[in-house]
């Protein structure tokens, strides 16, 4: 289990605690919380999972896989400190994980 | 207008086999789809990806599994409409009535939307102001390349048609390719070869960089690139191309005044019908308690759906379940008996 900050373009803050084994992305999609599209369903297909990771933690997380920095690339404003939410699996490690969901996925 | 038992929305193996299990039960059917290939997802997004998971095919892409379904439609007639998106369905009498953007219409009982998450789109600039240039000096695709002879052309992107792009256009044109990163996902080739233009000076490379802003008033002038780190440059251009790759929208869809739920329709699990009577949704569109976006139940959804399609389609007559092994009539539709 894991608690997971998701805040909002407009800076509304969601705190889910988050099960171990789910990825970032299904927490966001199973708790509602909104700007999170996930339209391919987690396969890194898509680029509508996008979040920003706070640097501190950006690092800490496990690293980005072949793929993912591609699909970044269709992503709706990527930063240095992007992540695809779908690639990055809930464990305690992560707890207290911060990331800021962009104002659009597309 | 084209008057047919079943319209399916969406060309991709849901939709394909669909087609199938109608034309096998007696029906016809036409498919329209807004890409300008058949294969949907499996084409668009992942061609030359191994598929791992369709029952009895232990491996396949996406184009080769596109290309059997394909196949097994051979035996049938079926039109395809491609380049082609649905803009509107509407109750006429007992039937729908559906209109495309080409203005094609049909007139059928039955409606199959087999529409992924939506029609593909192209994935755009981020800021506001790229809108007002957008078809005149700003494109997402290149329709005629001689209109950018001996102009300036800015190329975004860092997939294989930025890369294509940027190298056929160099031979004619200025060009700055511009790339948020120093890694391109291109074919090596193609890398190699913008890397080769980059040193003869054919192309300007900027990476790391994003679209900041456009200027310009009637005519776009110059665009203004960011660095990572916060660095502006400014690229005087008389065109700007954006190759992002494509998004899925839902679109018109969300009009039809069906019952949808984080774009996706429910359906029963009976007929994959939706609110709508004779309007039924299959594949990785439809949403029902324990759904899985998996071609397979796509096929599964398409079967059944085909068979409650059969009632509406020929209300006068009885469906029988027959299987392909044994009954004449399938296998005469099949054209393997005479």
């Amino acid at each position: 289990m894991a608690k997971i900050t998701y805040i909002t373009h407009d800076n509304q803050k969601y705190e889910v605690e988050v099960q171990n084994g789910l990825t970032v992305m299904e927490g966001a999609v199973q708790n509602d919380i909104p700007g999170i599209d996930a339209d391919c369903g987690g396969g890194m297909a898509c680029a509508t999972c996008h979040v920003y990771v706070k640097e501190d933690w950006f690092n800490k997380i496990p690293k980005k896989e072949d793929g993912e920095e591609d699909m970044l690339d269709m992503a709706f404003e990527p930063k240095t400190n992007s992540r695809l939410s779908c690639q990055i699996v809930v464990s305690d490690e992560i707890d207290g994980l911060e990331v800021n969901i962009p104002s659009k996925q597309a | 207008m084209i008057k047919t038992d079943a319209l399916i929305i969406g060309a991709g193996p849901t939709g394909l086999f669909t087609a199938h299990q109608l034309k096998l039960i007696g029906l016809n059917c036409e498919v329209v789809d807004n890409l300008d290939k058949i294969g949907g997802q499996c084409i668009e997004l992942y061609p030359d990806k191994p598929i791992y998971d369709i029952p009895a095919v232990p491996e396949c892409t996406g184009e080769e599994l596109t290309n059997n379904l394909i196949n097994q439609l051979k035996p049938f007639d079926i039109k395809f409409h491609l380049n082609e998106r649905v803009e509107e369905v509407k109750k006429e009498n007992e039937n729908w009535l559906v209109k495309t953007n080409n203005g094609t219409s049909f007139s059928t009982p039955n409606v199959i939307i087999a529409g992924g998450v939506g029609s593909f789109e192209p994935r755009k600039f981020s800021p506001k102001e790229c809108e007002k240039f957008e078809n005149k000096s700003l494109f997402y695709s290149v329709k005629d390349k001689k209109i950018f002879k001996g102009k300036n052309v800015s190329i975004f992107g860092g997939g294989d048609s930025a890369l294509d792009w940027a190298v056929e256009l160099s031979k004619e044109c200025s060009v700055n390719l511009i790339h948020r990163r120093d890694e391109f996902r291109g074919a090596q080739a193609t890398i190699d070869k913008v890397h080769q233009l980059v040193k003869d000076g054919k192309i300007n490379l900027y990476t790391q960089y994003q679209m900041a802003s456009v200027k310009g008033n009637s005519n776009l002038e110059s665009i203004d690139i960011k660095h990572d780190n916060n660095e502006i440059k400014n690229l005087k251009t008389d065109y700007v191309l954006g190759f992002f790759g494509l998004i899925m929208q839902l679109g018109p869809i969300a009009n039809w005044g069906l019952n949808i739920d984080k774009k996706t329709i429910e359906v029963d699990t009976e007929k994959f019908e939706t609110n709508q009577k004779g309007i039924y949704a299959v594949g990785d569109i439809c949403n029902y308690p324990g759904k899985l976006k998996l071609i397979l139940s796509g096929f599964h959804e398409g079967a059944l759906a085909a068979r409650a399609c059969f009632k509406l389609a020929r209300p006068n007559e009885k469906y029988r379940f027959e299987f392909t092994t044994t009954s004449t009539n399938l296998l005469k539709r099949l054209g393997k008996k005479e």
